[in-house]
């Protein structure tokens, strides 16, 4: 595979449903790249995704692929890693889908720590279901549902997985295609529950945080940053002046879910089926 | 024999007790219990039939009963009769004591043993000494089951127990019940469980390695059934955070090539409901199993019904293709867990397991030749270069790859796809792909599982049809009624029915009746739907329990009159 020039990608025919301008574009070439650069063979690579604009990204490349449903990529994405622990799991979707409709998916796969790295795109906004709020948009914003603006607060998720002790936090932005592609490629590389939040402009339904906002709203973290202090981490998640870029967080040593469940190397479809021996013998307690 | 008690008073520790002792002495026997759903206080009982002839049926009629707490007697006067014997307390019994009670010093021999915790083991002690069973299979026993806290206490257990034994010898022998005799050849080669156990074993046998639930009564005892046995037999075990990430790790993990199960009870099974789509949609096997109890919503936690087969037929948007297995005894249910996993990996489906209460917690006896396992094929392929995981064939079942298993790449989309699993909105292909997934339904048809038929249904002029854990009722109540105008048919696949199903129910020229735990006939419309067989009278019941022998039997009389 390593002697392909462009092992990941689909055919030119390929019919890409994003529109021209949208920051999916961006970051697909970006994770694209990043997997490149790690010489991941396609079939040992699954790429888990849920429904939305992001979602689709797992179209687009040459890898395997479980397109499941609305919100439900990291449960399929558990059940796919501990079946099968050799191969590397990467999740793919949107802030809706993520934060919103798989939002309970999010706070326990950081619990249990599994390996994979969910690389969310966050675009402050529904651009599938025509620019209603997410999770993440920002208040007043005025959609066709959230007539008089958004109420609430956006959900904050790089604090959220910080206190859940997620080993790998981080947030990047389209536009900087070369910095996305280092943190996904760290991300894939790490062993655990990697989040990696990534400011992805809708250039279509969200007016307000267009590329020139991103790009004003964001900063590089502090210099003296300290990405093994997770109370520093917090600090940053928590800043309302600028959203800071990169690795907020890493922890290497936190067990991941299937060392401590004790999950074997030999992935389940070469398990033998159960001999009739120890069939017998488990009968046996029931005389 | 009935044995009652509140919640935390040990009547399980009766039951356990008593029940291998009896069958190791070679008796048939049939238990269930109902309980309320509290951990502390209530009434609850447990019901041991000791029978001459395997089974599997709850009756109303107590011969014995023993009453710790005085609610026994109002919840249970109506199933008593005038030679029920009564054992309790007169002090705590109540108002209602007269010349059927015993007065039974369980305190007392509880406290001359060691304890108060000692009074339920000199209660087996009396029953044990009334239905004639030497003392020395249940010291035994408890020798077996205490040694590991000290002789002290299996010291004390069987002093308790002789005790008891003793109190009941003084009997006098006009005043005890009559039991039948116990069949020796049973005594080695019986098992006894539940059947939550049976489906457990069903599901080891079929291979299965993968299981990820999140508790709800009376699904979760197949995952720790399987939890307690996950080491031995290498199965991944997980609590999922709830029922939908439940059935999307279970299909994840069955896309990488895992022999994936799920269990739940109707609500939970609600919030899979988009998931069994997706398994649908995406051709990956899942077995799907659903411990029945009364709803609608939170209903009645600890009781059972049959109230969810429309939602099992049902359940998830969109078209595509399932089967659905109810069993009615432990050798359906150990058989049904495995067909459900070999017609999952054959035809790519969600296979659901329909169970319920009643026969999750009835404990009864299998001779062990009567296992049977059967080949259960996880249908996975080597994928080349060029795989196309939705390739059309001959009858529609792509190979199915999983994901480092060969050089090629297995796509899997819940949004409508082509042969190589990429996402499209052609409206040919979009057609193509449901032919191609529908068309398994023939063949899931004509494999469909025979029902069981007792007596024969030709000469009769009435065929009683049960499904699901109703089949110990009717076999039993038919066999009373021991009237050649009655046939029964009892159907262990739901979906599809067995292609035989009108010509075995008479083509309409028959009588039907329905025997069903629910109130809406949810079976009797499913066969007028398949057949254009209209039930004749249905016999349903709702309140949170099973169908007791004399209630059918009285029902079916009435047929014959009306
Ligand atoms: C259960 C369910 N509810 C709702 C939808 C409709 N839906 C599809 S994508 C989506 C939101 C998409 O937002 P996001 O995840 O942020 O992705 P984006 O399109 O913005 O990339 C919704 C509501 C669905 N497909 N399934
Ligand atoms: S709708 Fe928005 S998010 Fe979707 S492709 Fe278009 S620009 Fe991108
Ligand atoms: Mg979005």
């Amino acid at each position: 595979m390593d002697s392909q020039p462009e092992p990941f990608a689909m055919p030119s025919s390929t019919d890409v449903a994003w529109c021209p301008g949208c920051g999916n574009h961006m970051l697909l070439k970006a994770v694209r790249g990043a997997l490149e650069e790690l010489r991941i063979k396609p079939e040992n690579l699954v790429m888990v995704s849920g429904i939305g604009q992001a979602a689709k990204a797992p179209q687009y490349l040459k890898v395997n692929m479980f397109n499941g449903l609305h919100g439900r990529a990291l449960p399929a994405a558990l059940g796919i890693k501990l079946a099968n622990r050799n191969l590397t799991v990467v999740v793919e979707s949107g802030d809706g889908d993520l934060y919103g409709e798989g939002g309970n998916h999010f706070l326990h796969a950081i619990r249990r720590n599994f390996d994979v790295a969910i690389i969310a795109h966050n675009n402050m906004i529904y651009g599938l279901t025509k620019g209603q709020a997410s999770p993440t948009s920002q208040r007043c914003m005025k959609t066709p549902v959230q007539v008089g603006g958004v109420l609430l607060e956006p959900f904050n998720p790089l604090a959220v997985a910080l206190a859940l002790d997620a080993p790998f936090v981080a947030r990047a932005f389209a536009g900087n295609i070369e910095q996305t592609r280092a943190i996904i490629a760290e991300a894939i590389r790490f062993k655990g529950c990697a989040v990696i939040d990534v400011f992805q402009p809708c250039v279509v339904f969200n007016k307000l945080n267009t590329w020139q906002w991103f790009r004003e709203h964001t900063c590089e973290l502090p210099e003296d940053h300290d990405l093994s202090d997770r109370i520093m981490a917090m600090q940053q998640a928590f800043r309302s002046d600028k959203f800071p870029l990169g690795i907020f967080y890493r922890n290497d040593k936190r067990e991941t879910y299937e060392e401590l469940a004790g999950i074997g190397e030999s992935p389940l479809f070469r398990q033998p089926p159960t001999s009739d021996e120890a069939f017998r013998a488990m009968l046996d307690a029931f005389r | 024999m009935i044995f009652e008690g509140a919640a935390g008073q040990g009547i399980q520790t009766i039951t356990s007790l008593l029940l291998p002792v009896l069958r190791k002495s070679g008796h048939h026997v049939f238990s269930c219990m109902e309980y309320m759903s509290r951990i502390r206080g209530g009434s609850n009982s447990t019901e041991i039939r000791v029978t001459g002839k395997p089974r599997r049926a709850y009756v109303s009629r107590i011969d014995l009963l023993l009453a710790l707490t005085p609610l026994a007697y109002e919840r249970l006067h109506g199933r008593l009769h005038e030679r029920t014997l009564i054992f309790a307390e007169k002090q705590t019994f109540g108002e209602h004591w007269d010349e059927r009670c015993i007065d039974t010093p369980l305190g007392r021999f509880a406290t001359e043993a060691g304890g108060a915790v000692y009074s339920n083991v000199s209660a087996v002690g009396v029953v044990l000494a009334v239905l004639g069973i030497p003392l020395e299979r249940c010291v035994a026993y408890l020798r077996e089951q205490f040694v590991g806290k000290g002789e002290e206490v299996v010291a004390h257990n069987i002093k308790a127990a002789q005790l008891g034994y003793e109190f009941g010898l003084a009997l006098p022998a006009e005043r005890r019940p009559k039991f039948p005799e116990p069949a020796t050849e049973l005594r080695d080669d019986s098992l006894m469980m539940d059947g939550t156990s049976a489906l457990g074993i069903g599901a080891i046998a079929a291979g299965c390695n993968f299981i990820c639930s999140y508790p709800m009564s009376p699904g979760t005892g197949v995952l720790t059934f399987l939890a307690a046995r996950a080491k031995n037999f290498g199965i991944v075990v997980d609590q999922a955070e709830d029922e939908i990430a439940a059935i999307n790790a279970g299909l994840g993990a069955s896309y990488a090539g895992a022999l994936a199960m799920v269990t739940s009870s109707g609500g939970g099974f609600d919030l899979m409901q988009e998931g069994m789509s997706l398994a649908g949609m995406i051709e990956t096997p899942i077995v799907v199993h659903i411990g029945q109890r009364p709803g609608p919503a939170t209903g009645l936690p600890t009781r059972t019904e049959q109230g969810d087969l429309d939602l099992a037929l049902h359940a998830g948007h969109g078209e595509f293709a399932r089967a659905i297995f109810a069993p009615g005894t432990l050798g359906e249910a150990i058989d049904a867990m495995q067909r459900a996993f070999a017609a999952a990996q054959r035809y790519q489906i969600p296979v659901i397991v329909l169970s319920d209460q009643y026969l999750l917690d009835a404990v009864s006896t299998i001779h062990v030749d009567e296992i049977e396992r059967l080949p259960v094929k996880p249908d996975i392929v080597e994928t080349g270069q060029d795989y196309k995981r939705y390739a059309f064939t001959e009858d529609g079942l792509s190979p199915r790859g999983v994901p480092g298993f060969g050089a090629g790449i297995v796509r899997v989309d819940s949004d409508e796809h082509d042969e190589e699993g990429v996402i499209t909105e052609s409206f040919e292909m979009r057609q193509q792909m449901m032919d191609k997934r529908l068309q398994r339904l023939e063949a899931l048809r004509r494999e469909a599982l025979r029902p069981t038929v007792i007596g024969d249904p030709r000469e009769a002029k009435i065929i009683v049809v049960a499904w699901g854990s109703n089949r110990g009722v009717l076999e039993e109540a038919l066999e009373r009624l021991d009237d050649r105008r009655f046939a029964g048919v009892h159907y262990a696949q739901v979906w599809p029915l067995a292609p035989n199903t009108a010509e075995l129910l008479g083509e309409g020229r028959k009588k039907i009746v329905v025997i069903e735990n629910n109130a809406l006939w949810q079976f009797a419309n499913l066969l007028h739907r398949e057949t254009g067989i209209a039930a004749f009278r249905r016999i349903l019941k709702a309140t949170g329990e099973p169908f007791s022998v004399e209630e059918i039997l009285a029902k079916l009389t009435e047929v014959t009159h009306g």
